[in-house]
């Protein structure tokens, strides 16, 4: 079942379900992807990954390797004297490969170049280390505890494209803090009637892009190419520039399909070492991860979290505070970005007296830990929702009555500094309660939960696209956007088709290449529509204006495409280019934004069953608040996704550490969602209100279900009688708290 | 060793090792690379062909165990008259993103349309809970897969 409330305005090609412009390819298995890619001469790599979690690397002896059948070279940390090899897009923190130490279990210690994959693989195993093994971070406990380990002793070294202002120096295993405190805190916590409080633990989580990260590098003197499954083209070329001091024309990213990204393949990955590998070998090389090699390459912060909330005994919300620890393993990897939009993201979309964030990014021993679909608010979005819920039980109001006395308003303050509010979230909030059945009679061991919530998207404002009227009257799109089954590529012809005035079949979208599409800051924080989209809006109208001045000085008719190229250029070739950029209005800092406020609005039915512990789930909804859906089918397609993977979250995704080792590094132990966790029923309601600042007043979607989802999950398991307060909710975990429950007398059903 | 098989109705005698798994046959010496390597464990589906009409998953398949076998990769199931179905109700439903498990995805429903064993909503998630798909949502999928079975 699907709502959709749309708005008017009447467009040709926008709002339409277009059917997908890559369905054919993908469906035929033509679709390429970078491991579906041969290059001439072309190697295969296999890394060596570190089997302890801290330890100082004694010696490494790649002898016996090096001699074997079919292997051209074998890579160390000796062979990266001549660069400096620490990279890191925040800080520079991580060596391409372990240099003196090893700080996490699966970290890359040395790789081999072969004729085949299997010879690479063989050679690998061949490789002796010694390690000496030094005292295990195990936990962001131990790594603020007085007297903890380092991780890692060098002084933070910025990174490009952190965004954050300057950073300050690491402070321990801290390697940045997010801190906002506003009014009189504990003035205000004295006079509430209500206090809530608790500890909350959230699980480190693998997003599982089907397709595992994959490389083909090739060097040739100070050329370096790359076929790369990468999200951020165009961060990568600067950071491999950076690393291996060449002019950033030097470097060309080439990204075709991409087997899914969430935020796994955003900014540099396994870029840097298998250009320093194609680089030894002096022949290109491919590096393509196992998935045990793709979770501990990147992941989803682990945290915990103090809160406590602070309301009027008519439930009217006063004050909040929060102290989380996010855990972001080794090395920063995206971690400072994490950490302040979950802190942005901490007080929740309400009007406070008063609230302080104290959110720390904190190095441990564990994988590094980045970008992973709807980061920051799926850590917290939960959290404090259920404290709004708990308050609301306390004063005896509906939970929906509680958000319509405290929600922020279109236009109000958000976070000082920033954006005010740009869109209606009461609406949203009541929408998707509506489509669980709010306020309909439950049977027992039936629980219903809503949560709203802003996720700051849209990252740095800068994109531009060319648009290519060709002699026959098609249209060719250049744009830097990466297309990993999100849907640009029909949506920007569906952008360019209606500014130019074509068909969208017209017009043609294909991947990114850096040497060729012009620049696009990235593809993540739901940014393309609005952002890169507007850049292809502004280049299509650019054609669209010179077709028009052509048909002015003629008596040619304007929609008469081909008879105006033909006059213009007195033979049936040539083209028109149009030029769309997107920069950002004042300096596109975080503090001044975001760029537009991401709605996180969900709702959700679940069933528990006491015996097992098991939580099934009912209903969903979700609010695709998107100002306006180019595309409403694909809008509804990504919340059903963000939705599943939610329930993942929510429910049984973790990865389990002991130690420092991770124990379940395969898809036999770490379960993701299947057809059978798909809920009864699950609505996407998309809502528009023209409120967004991408192209027709549309504004980026399908983050905002992954914090909405698991937040209105664990509020309907509390309304069933189990509050929670450790993610995932595991049936043996819901089962012990029934227990618990029983024995305190607090379980009524 | 050597083996003797059907690929999408074409011949096929080539020497392989005898641990050579039919995945790296189908991808490396066919060049056929519709089919996917993700989990390597036999949960994601994402490699799945058809071996005389029944999926498997062909990461987890010896090449040589295929031999006097008929195996069919999404390549040859889109030669196929009936493919245009699948593709029509695929597409109709955007019950694709990425396109990674689509091939698998696609396989495994053709086989199962075939042996009838998707004829309700409930017998649809059972049977294709060994394709992964982590874009979708698993719901146009449901839509596509239910559309073709005929499930109103």
């Amino acid at each position: 079942m699907t709502t959709t409330l749309r708005a008017t305005g009447a467009r040709t090609h926008i709002g339409r379900s277009q059917p997908r412009r890559d369905a054919h390819e993908k469906l035929r298995g033509q679709a390429q992807f970078v491991g579906d890619m041969l290059v001439p001469r072309m190697l295969h790599g296999k890394v060596l990954r570190s089997p302890i979690p801290h330890g100082r690397v004694v010696s490494i002896d790649t002898s016996a390797a090096e001699r074997m059948r079919d292997v051209a070279c074998v890579l160390t940390g000796a062979d990266l004297r001549d660069i400096d090899p620490y990279y890191g897009h925040a800080i520079k923190d991580r060596p391409i490969l372990a240099l003196d130490k090893v700080r996490f279990h699966g970290e890359q210690v040395a790789a081999v170049a072969a004729e085949t994959a299997a010879a690479a693989a063989a050679a690998v195993e061949a490789i002796v280390v010694e390690y000496e093994e030094l005292p295990v971070v195990a936990t962001v406990e131990d790594a603020v505890a007085e007297g903890a380990p380092l991780v890692t002793d060098r002084p933070t070294k910025q990174g490009l494209f952190h965004g954050l202002g300057e950073l300050p120096p690491r402070d321990g295993n801290v390697c940045y803090r997010y801190k906002i405190d506003r009014g009189e805190l504990e003035a205000v916590f004295a006079r509430a009637e209500i206090v809530v409080e608790g500890e909350y633990t959230f699980p480190s989580v693998y997003q599982y892009a089907m397709e595992t990260h994959t490389v083909i590098a090739q060097v040739e003197g100070d050329e370096i190419t790359l076929w790369a499954t990468c999200q951020h083209p165009f961060l990568v070329r600067a950071e491999i520039a950076d690393l291996f001091d060449v002019p950033v024309a030097n470097v060309r990213v080439q990204v075709p399909y991409l087997g899914g990204g969430f935020g796994s393949k955003s900014y540099t990955k396994m870029e840097p070492l298998t250009v320093a590998l194609a680089r030894k070998a002096g022949r290109p090389v491919r590096i393509q991860n196992r998935v045990g090699e793709s979770m501990v390459t990147t992941r989803r912060h682990n945290m915990t979290c103090r809160m406590r909330t602070a309301a009027t005994g008519d439930g009217r919300l006063l004050a909040r505070a929060v102290d989380c620890l996010f855990d972001t393993g080794a090395y920063a990897d995206n971690g400072p970005r994490v950490v302040a939009t979950a802190g942005d993201a901490a007080p929740g979309p309400y009007r406070w007296a008063a609230y302080r964030v104290d959110a720390s990014c904190v190095y441990t021993n564990l994988a590094p830990a980045g970008s992973y679909r709807a980061f920051g608010a799926a850590h917290l979005q939960w959290i404090g929702e259920s404290q709004v819920d708990e308050v609301a039980r306390q004063a005896g109001l509906d939970p929906l009555e509680v958000r319509r006395l405290n929600l922020l308003k279109p236009g109000e303050e958000v976070r000082s500094g920033g954006k005010p509010l740009d869109a209606d979230l009461l609406g949203d909030v009541e929408k998707v309660a509506a489509a669980v059945g709010w306020g309909e009679t439950r049977r027992p061991l039936v629980g219903r939960g809503v949560s709203v919530g802003l996720l700051a998207a849209g990252a740095h404002p800068v994109s531009s696209a060319v648009c290519r009227l060709e002699a026959d009257g098609g249209v060719v799109v250049l744009v830097g956007t990466t297309e990993m089954g999100q849907g640009p590529r029909t949506a920007f012809a569906q952008i360019a088709a209606e500014e130019v005035g074509i068909d969208p079949e017209s017009v043609t979208v294909r991947g990114a290449d850096t040497r060729f599409t012009p620049y696009d800051r990235s593809t993540g924080a739901s940014r393309s529509t609005t952002i890169a989209g507007l850049a292809v809006q502004r280049a299509a109208a650019d054609i669209r204006a010179q077709l028009d001045r052509i048909a002015d000085n003629s008596d040619i008719d304007p929609s008469d495409h081909l008879a105006l190229m033909r006059k213009h250029f007195g033979f049936p070739g040539g083209e028109l280019i149009g030029r769309g950029e997107v920069a950002p209005t004042g300096t596109g800092s975080y503090a001044e934004g975001p760029v537009f406020w991401e709605v996180c609005a969900g709702a959700a039915e679940i069933e528990v069953d006491p015996e097992t512990g098991f939580v099934h789930v009912r209903r969903t909804a979700t609010a695709a608040d998107v100002g306006r859906a180019i595309n409403p089918q694909l809008v509804e397609r990504q919340d059903e996704g963000a939705t599943l993977q939610g329930l993942g979250n929510a429910l049984f995704e973790e990865m389990v550490y002991e130690d420092g080792l991770l124990l379940n590094d395969t898809l036999l132990d770490y379960r993701v969602p299947s057809f059978e966790d798909l809920p009864d029923e699950m609505t996407c309601v998309i809502v528009e209100n023209e409120d967004g600042p991408g192209p027709y007043g549309a504004k980026g979607c399908g983050e905002g279900a992954l914090a909405a989802v698991p937040a209105a999950v664990v509020n309907a398991l509390a309304d069933a009688g189990v509050p929670m307060t450790e993610l995932p909710l595991t049936p043996e975990r819901v089962w012990r708290r029934i227990q618990e429950l029983k024995k305190e007398g607090k379980w009524q059903q | 060793m050597e083996i003797a098989l059907s690929v999408n109705g074409r011949d096929v005698v080539r020497n392989v090792a005898p641990h050579e798994l039919l995945l790296d046959f189908l991808r490396d010496s066919l060049g056929l690379t519709g089919a996917k390597r993700s989990c390597d464990v036999q949960v994601c589906g994402a490699c799945t062909v058809l071996v005389d009409a029944l999926p498997v998953s062909s990461c987890c398949f010896l090449a040589a165990d295929a031999t006097g076998s008929e195996v069919t990769t999404i390549e040859g199931l889109a030669e196929r008259p009936e493919f245009e179905r699948l593709e029509e109700a695929f597409t109709r439903h955007a019950a694709l993103q990425c396109g990674f498990c689509t091939p698998g995805m696609l396989l495994t429903v053709s086989a199962l349309l075939e042996s009838g064993e998707l004829g309700s909503e409930e017998q649809i998630k059972q049977n294709l809970a060994g394709n992964l798909c982590r874009c979708t949502g698993y719901r146009g999928i449901l839509e596509a897969v239910a559309d073709l079975a005929g499930i109103q």
